[in-house]
């Protein structure tokens, strides 16, 4: 299949994409739990991309996402916040410092700046260290970061401990769905950038790159800035989808799922993310919620279905995953029609061998 | 005088948490010595301890629910590295610590399922959970013990890695994973060992936390867990009197730290510890310098 | 392929099997409650009294119809992010009420998802103000936390004479410093001097802090905590000889409080919703409730005390049912038309709400004490706010 094609064909399924989801919406209640599910892994999509870029394009494995995640959140609902109902939010600190807003893209990109901010005063010197040494260090700056977020010294900024809200939010799944899509749109032309050649070079092997000519230390922070812009814009999303904003949901589990929604995607695929942030979602959220509930066929109960089984099967579903699919659904391949196709026609010539044969 | 009757009770919860720390953070050390793994469960590991403590004293007395969970923490340790770790030994070290990171999940929603939910309350063992006046200072027995168990536990460790065949085997692979290979050192039993002797320690470190703090739940062993692991860096990963100093260190920094009113930072402060030892002297305390091997 | 495509099938024939078929019309209850996280024992008893107000009385009767009440449970996991997925599921699930849910950053977090769809909700025991601030949708039994601050501020200085008092707070607890917060200003108010701190999250060592407390000598301690902190609080305080009273909000009142401080010298004050005792009948029958069942003692904390969200559970259960009726139809908006109108008369006191809000008409609140000994609540006083 030629590239023009290729890309045509991947362009139609985008645009399809996008019509079927907006059909959805006309066609279900807007609030029936697929298209909730569907906003969450728009936004948790956005954000395994980002880190995508980081542990599976660059080779740094950095635990920090959850961390820029906030950053993100709290300064798109402190930007964004109107006027008139700051005082009612920032009810404990006299409203607050900020007696301004800001419109809803201005917030967002704000968010991404900010933890591109972080980031860099972050990478200066965190970058420095190798695989695990630069993972623990930094988990270790985002929790730094909750708790600096969480002191009330700063509530006049952040509200102390209490929510953020009455920022505004978005209703409809297309928001979400064409937000992510540009920025994942943008992450992948980074990828296939100079830049991205680069990146892959430094994740292949760092002294050849360096070898090569490649700046490692500016190539690296780029990445790290590039990850957490896209993770503090997935943050001020994630805080419209939830409506408030609370320091203490971006704990280190949250990078820990979202890493294992790369891992599940693929290190190294786009796509997989994309797919796998769904994936997870749904089944954690929605189609396996019935193994919380007690169940009975007939008068028979069926055993070990009670709260929170739902999690054990999911997390056991994830280690197999993790054991015996290494490699994630896609691997570091990316979905293309073209793939699809030189699957089937190597199918097809398989067949012929075979019947051939006989 | 009275500075110190104020302080006292801090200095001494310091160091009894600091020991604490200290058993699990050998287990950290001991791992990441000869598998390069950070082992994320090992904190769930010893969260399970107590669980399984609290489930069998309420049938079994005392005596014989304190060496089961011994042995079942045991018996855990062992499992998780044959199922999750040995499979992966080939394979990059992500995978590993992804790895790692799903059994620490799993465990955790484990722990979720069988507890419901409910915080469950550790039986308080007789004689170290009595209460004990020092000085200005009513503490619990277990204060006191924890320290001077922990030195004798790491005197006899020490004892069996530097005079023992075994011992040996460890420090040899230690140093040099493929070479201790060629040379015909069984790996796996080395690395299960390994395993073993953690997993005692955690136990017993759980058996004495949980004592002082008789209340668990699933996300008991995520923050000890991590604060050990930054002991262990910060004492020099791989060495074992390192762990043990950089956990006192820090479970005594802790709670000055928190004497000082600064409670908001106390968790970030153990972290800004880490990031600055990583930075100043990457080694640690007492770690060998490497060379990078390409 | 087709052996797969056989299971599909046999799986699906199972799961379409087990769904119910009633002849009857069904009216559902959403029951949005934490089963897990750090809220998780609270919310199980907060569903415990829900469950047997619908043992007890499992159909209603609207517009001259009998329906089956149906109760459809989904986990918020306490968490803020998880919240908005588990209240669409029971958007989905075509609840005509729904009730919840302990702690009030969840519900807050849930509100936007249950307005949008237009069902009504009746909060148990979420007792920040901004659950139900500038919204018509969201109703709420139980007092708010500027009342409860201040009705223990009154009690600590009124009581124990204390003009010194210890604030702990959990970091990042929206209730717990939020209550702090009240407490401090009404205490304040009153010529008292606070000492405040607070614990992050996963906190097991409260050693210090009680330390700095002693060191203080504040004459109370006030620690507005999820019960899991409680427990550990309990512990170290005991352990250190801690001869102040301490002081908290309506989460303590709970069982496992009084277990926690079983044997020990202290003295633990709480304020709540419910006393038990107050209803004779209640009390025995949903004690036997609790014990006739594994699951439901295990649900309870191990044995068969009645816990104020209990109580409120059950109240907001029959408040649900009243407005059923009133509405005189299953249809969301008329239940939330209704509720405003709606007054019932439960084991917790009277119920109504207020028409700006929809908070509800509370004044009184009582006060507690853990007895060591006989590990039950003994009654101290009603308290209210002049």
């Amino acid at each position: 299949m030629s590239k023009k094609t290729n890309a045509v064909i991947s362009a139609v399924l985008l645009v399809a994409l996008c019509a079927f989801v907006m059909i959805l919406e006309q066609v279900l209640p807007s609030t029936h739990i697929a298209l909730t599910v569907l906003k969450k892994s728009c936004i948790y999509a956005l954000v395994a991309v980002s880190m995508n870029l980081l542990n599976g394009f660059t080779g740094l494995f950095s635990l920090g996402q959850a961390g820029f995640m906030l950053i993100g959140a709290y300064t798109y609902g402190a930007l964004t916040i109107p006027v008139a109902d700051r005082a009612s939010v920032y009810q404990y600190f006299d409203g607050g410092i900020i007696q301004f807003s800001v419109p809803v893209f201005v917030g967002l990109l704000a968010a991404g700046v900010v933890a591109a901010i972080f980031a860099w005063l972050i990478g200066l010197p965190v970058l420095r260290l190798k695989s695990d040494y630069l993972a623990i260090a930094t988990l270790g700056f985002a929790e730094i970061i909750r708790a600096i977020f969480q002191w009330d010294k700063l509530g006049v900024v952040t509200n102390g401990s209490n929510l953020l809200r009455k920022f505004p939010t978005f209703n409809s799944v297309m928001f979400p769905l064409i937000v992510s899509g540009v920025c994942i749109a943008v992450i992948v032309l980074v990828i296939n950038s100079s830049y991205g050649r680069a990146f892959r070079a430094i994740r292949d092997d760092e002294i050849a790159a360096e070898a090569m000519g490649i700046n490692l230390a500016k190539h690296k922070r780029m990445s790290f800035c590039i990850s957490s812009f896209f993770a503090g814009v997935g943050g001020g999303l994630l805080a419209m989808y939830q409506t408030s904003i609370q320091a203490s949901t971006f704990k280190s589990a949250m990078t820990y799922e979202i890493l294992l929604i790369v891992v599940i995607g693929g290190l190294g695929s786009v796509t997989g993310s994309c797919l796998a942030s769904f994936l997870y979602i749904a089944c954690s959220e929605w189609w396996l919620r019935f193994l919380d509930t007690e169940m009975y066929i007939g008068s028979f109960k069926v055993p070990f279905l009670r709260s929170g089984f739902r999690k054990v099967v999911f997390s056991v579903i994830i280690m197999i995953i993790v054991l015996f699919y290494r490699k994630g659904i896609m691997g570091d391949k990316e979905f293309s029609p073209a793939r699809v196709y030189n699957w089937f026609q190597k199918k097809k010539a398989k067949k012929a061998g075979k019947e051939a044969a006989k | 005088m009275d500075f110190i009757n104020r302080n006292l009770p801090y200095l001494l919860a310091g160091i009894s948490v600091g020991g604490q720390y200290a058993l699990i953070a050998i287990g950290y050390t001991m791992v990441y010595g000869i598998l390069r793994l950070i082992n994320f469960a090992h904190g769930d590991i010893f969260m399970v301890a107590a669980l399984v403590l609290v489930y069998a004293s309420a049938s079994l007395p005392l005596y014989l629910s304190i060496p089961l969970t011994i042995v079942a923490t045991v018996v855990l340790g062992l499992v998780v590295e044959r199922v999750a770790y040995k499979p992966l030994r080939s394979a990059p070290r992500m995978s590993v610590m992804i790895s790692a990171i799903g059994v620490s999940y799993l465990l955790q929603n484990l722990a979720l399922y069988v507890t419901g939910g409910l915080a469950q309350v550790v039986p308080s063992i007789p004689f170290i959970s009595d209460s004990v006046q020092i000085g200005s200072a009513t503490t619990k027995v277990v204060t006191v013990i924890t320290p001077i168990l922990t030195i004798i536990l790491v005197f006899a460790l020490m004892q069996l890695i530097n005079h023992t065949k075994i011992g040996m085997a460890m420090r040899a692979v230690a140093n040099d994973f493929e070479t201790s290979r060629l040379m015909g050192i069984k790996i796996n039993s080395v690395i299960s060992i390994t395993f073993v002797l953690g997993s005692f320690l955690a136990a017993i470190g759980a058996l004495l936390y949980f004592t002082n703090y008789p209340s668990v739940v699933p996300t008991s062993g995520a923050m000890p867990g991590l604060k050990a692991f930054v002991a262990a860096v910060f004492g020099g990963i791989g060495s074992i009197p390192g762990a043990v100093i950089g956990a006192f260190i820090i479970g005594i920094c802790e709670n000055i730290i928190k004497g000082l009113g600064w409670t908001t930072f106390s968790d970030a402060f153990t972290f800004a510890l880490l990031i600055i030892v990583l930075l100043v002297k990457p080694t640690g305390l007492f770690g060998e310098k490497a060379t990078d091997k390409v | 392929m087709r052996k797969l495509a056989a299971l599909a099938l046999c799986a699906t024939m199972c799961i379409a099997s087990v769904v119910p078929v009633s002849a009857a019309e069904t009216v559902k209850i959403g029951v949005f409650e934490p089963a897990s996280g750090d809220n998780g024992a609270g919310g199980k008893q907060e569903t415990l009294g829900i469950q047997y107000a619908n043992s007890e009385t499992p159909t209603v009767e609207i517009d001259g119809v009998e329906y089956d009440v149906e109760l459809v449970i989904v986990d918020n996991e306490s968490s803020t992010e998880k919240a908005p997925t588990a209240a669409s599921e029971l958007v989905s699930n075509g609840v005509s009420v729904v009730l919840g849910s302990y702690g009030s950053g969840v519900s807050i977090a849930a509100s936007d998802i249950f307005a949008e769809a237009g069902i009504p909700v009746i909060g148990v025991t979420c007792t920040n103000p901004q659950v139900t601030e500038g919204n018509t949708h969201y109703f709420r039994i139980c007092f708010l936390d500027p009342f409860q601050g201040t009705v223990l501020a009154n009690f600590a200085s009124e009581n124990f004479e204390a003009s010194k008092a210890y604030v702990l707070t959990k970091l990042g607890d929206d209730y717990s410093v939020g209550l702090g917060y009240y407490f401090e200003e009404a205490f304040t108010e009153l010529g008292g001097e606070v000492i405040s701190d607070t614990f992050p999250e996963g906190t097991a060592d409260f050693t210090s802090y009680i330390t700095t407390a002693i060191n203080e000598g504040v004459d109370v301690i006030f620690a507005p905590t999820s019960t899991e902190a409680a427990q550990l609080i309990i512990a170290t305080a005991s352990s250190q000889g801690v001869e102040v009273p301490l002081l908290a909000g309506d989460t303590w009142d709970s069982n496992v409080i009084l277990n926690a401080a079983e044997g020990t010298d202290l003295s633990v004050y709480v304020t709540t919703f419910y006393q038990e005792g107050a209803n004779e009948e209640f009390d025995t029958n949903i004690k036997e409730w609790i014990n006739a069942d594994s699951t439901r003692l295990a649900n309870n904390g191990g044995d068969d005390t009645v816990a104020a969200v209990t109580a409120m559970g059950y109240d907001a259960y029959y408040t649900a049912l009243e407005a059923l009726k009133a509405a005189g139809s299953t249809d969301a908006a008329a239940v939330n038309e209704a509720l405003w109108d709606t007054t019932y008369t439960g084991v917790t006191g009277e119920i109504s709400f207020e028409s700006e809000n929809g908070d509800a008409n509370r004044d009184t609140a009582y006060v507690k004490v853990a007895n060591t000994e006989t590990v039950a609540w003994d009654f101290v006083a009603e308290q209210g706010v002049q």
